[in-house]
């Protein structure tokens, strides 16, 4: 009875440390993004601020326009997310509902596809986009995001499920392909639209390579690269930059907090990583 | 009679009867910009790796020339290629086999049926992966600050002096593996406690009757039980870190003397600060090969067992 006590004890006492462990570069990033300029470099390292002050986040906002940035990725994120979840639910459905020569064939193609690296697509993909005048735009980030083959197979995994004998009834009623597909369809969908809306969200919210190719503008970046353009100019302002990261981490915690059964769900279903 | 109106109305095979063109309607819109923004970038890539698009091609483009392979043959004789392949191949071989070490033994914790709260815990482990990776590696970089970084202030309780980890050439790339250890681990340990729970108890009851102990238990139950995950996880943790970018862009820009250059940096700089696209590409292509010959090992390791 003893040793179990002492193991269990010993227990919390490893996982408490840990986690405080994990957390703990978050924790000094929210610290020290309250605290005045200078008061990061300092040894020992301060774990509170002395005065909690707005600084750093008035100074990104009023002289460095961050809040641009903040704009621009959430417009992005939410209409990426938006065009490829109706693009993909689509898709989806039609690989797990209807039947047509070659279906097996394509769907297979689809996802041996997904082995290849993204980095492979970027030069081309850049050119076109370049040709057709819309690097450093909106849609520079939109359009290589309107559709995934991850999306579509998850989709198409769900849907499999939802027995023939609904759409049956719906299309004897007389519905509509497109109202199977709107009234049936995705309601019963929604826990796995959700899920890939928070991994199509947070993926396009955290993305770093491909727009930092295809914007090339202060005030068009996404979050992420205006915080590696500002980390050139101000390595020796961890203050300024931790409120930076703050602004950057904080909506998606927020958005994995909230709906984090379905992240989880997601993962499990074999969901890829940004 | 009741029988034919019931094949009337339900016909065996009900898909072949709905409409072909419904199909083509919903495939369509996803089909074609997959196509287009995708399959197609993936040949045109193919194709530019041949050429010596460059510079001169981006303002007109009947500048490009086909070159075969002397692209790949450069490759073989660029030392700076040479160094960023060994570096993404120590970031890979340490790190991969590292998160998923941690990721197994903070699974198996978080298992254990002594401990209440474990979604908390499992919350804290996790947080680090959905945030964003160029935020992370912008606290990091302070962390690791040789004078007022937390990390040094730890160890200096333990005696060790300051270490200017990414200034110093030998300590730039454990720098950065110990740091996407701690970002990645948390995901591959979610897998693995679903692995965990999906092992029927009735195993190690029996095992407990014979006489094994828990490390024998874990030995000849957990880990061949857990073989299909374990190579899930394997590949694609293995495939995410071959793409290492963000991490040396933002903590070392590939230094110290090109110790933590990653082959996607060095085909970025090439095709996108340099414009030597038909060259970057060949790198795009190269870093393709080893992500597929890597995974198919995987395959075949674990078919072996």
């Amino acid at each position: 009875m003893k040793t179990i006590l002492i193991r269990k004890t010993g227990l919390y006492l490893f996982l408490f440390l840990t986690s405080i462990l994990t957390l703990a570069p978050f924790l000094w990033m929210v610290s020290a993004s309250f605290m005045q300029d200078g008061e990061a470099s300092v040894f020992p390292p301060k774990f509170l601020p002395d005065r909690m002050v707005l600084d750093q986040y008035q100074n990104l906002i009023l002289r460095l326009n961050i809040h641009r940035n903040f704009i621009n990725s959430l417009i992005l994120s939410v209409l990426v997310t938006m065009i490829s979840l109706f693009l993909n639910s689509m898709a989806g459905f039609a690989f797990a509902k209807y039947h047509f020569r070659g279906k097996n064939q394509l769907f297979n193609l689809l996802l041996s596809s997904m082995i290849i690296p993204a980095q492979v697509v970027m030069l081309p993909l850049f050119l076109m986009l370049k040709t057709i005048g819309v690097i450093n735009t909106y849609f520079a980030i939109i359009i290589p995001g309107l559709a995934n083959i991850f999306g579509i197979f998850l989709i198409r995994q769900y849907v499999l499920s939802i027995p023939d004998s609904l759409i049956e009834a719906a299309r004897m009623d007389g519905a509509a392909d497109f109202q199977i597909y709107r009234q049936i369809i995705l309601p019963l969908c929604l826990p796995i639209l959700i899920t890939l809306a928070i991994f199509t969200f947070m993926g396009t919210w955290n993305d770093f390579l491909w727009p930092l190719i295809a914007l090339t503008d202060n005030s068009m970046y996404t979050l992420p690269v205006a915080l590696a353009n500002l980390m050139g100019e101000h390595t020796k302002d961890p203050e300024l930059m931790m409120a930076g990261s703050v602004l950057t981490i904080l909506p998606i915690v927020v958005v994995f907090m909230v709906l984090q059964r379905y992240y989880m769900q997601g993962i499990l279903l074999g969901g890829v990583k940004e | 009679m009741n029988k034919i109106a019931e094949h009337l109305v339900t016909p065996k095979n009900p898909g072949h009867h709905w409409g072909l063109s419904a199909a083509y309607f919903f495939l369509a819109p996803a089909l074609l910009a997959i196509t287009v923004f995708f399959f197609i970038p993936v040949l045109a890539a193919l194709f530019m790796s041949f050429t010596d698009f460059d510079i001169y091609a981006l303002s007109d483009v009947s500048n490009v020339r086909w070159v075969g392979f002397r692209n790949y043959a450069r490759l073989l004789q660029d030392p700076l290629f040479w160094t960023a392949l060994k570096n993404t191949f120590y970031f890979v071989l340490v790190s991969g086999p590292l998160t998923i070490l941690v990721a197994l033994s903070a699974a198996l914790l978080l298992n254990s049926r002594l401990i209440k709260y474990k979604g908390l815990f499992r919350l804290s482990y996790f947080i680090p992966v959905v945030t964003t990776l160029v935020a992370v590696a912008v606290i990091w970089r302070f962390m690791y600050h040789p004078k007022f970084g937390l990390l040094n202030y730890l160890l200096s309780f333990a005696g060790i002096e300051h270490i200017d980890w990414l200034g110093e050439p030998q300590w730039a790339m454990p720098a950065i593996i110990l740091m996407s250890v701690w970002k990645n681990f948390g995901y591959n340990m979610i897998i693995f406690i679903a692995g965990l729970q999906n092992i029927p108890e009735q195993l190690y009851e029996a095992a407990r009757i014979e006489g094994a102990n828990c490390w024998q238990q874990f030995r000849s139950i957990t880990i061949p039980m857990l073989a299909p995950t374990t190579l899930f996880i394997g590949v694609i943790t293995m495939i995410g870190f071959f793409q290492l970018f963000a991490e040396p862009y933002i903590m070392t820009q590939g230094g110290p003397l090109s110790r933590t250059l990653s082959v996607v940096q060095y085909m970025y700089w090439e095709g996108f600060r340099w414009w030597n696209m038909g060259y970057s590409a060949s790198i795009a292509f190269v870093l393709f090969i080893i992500i597929f010959i890597a995974t198919l090992i995987q395959f075949k390791l674990q078919r072996e067992r």
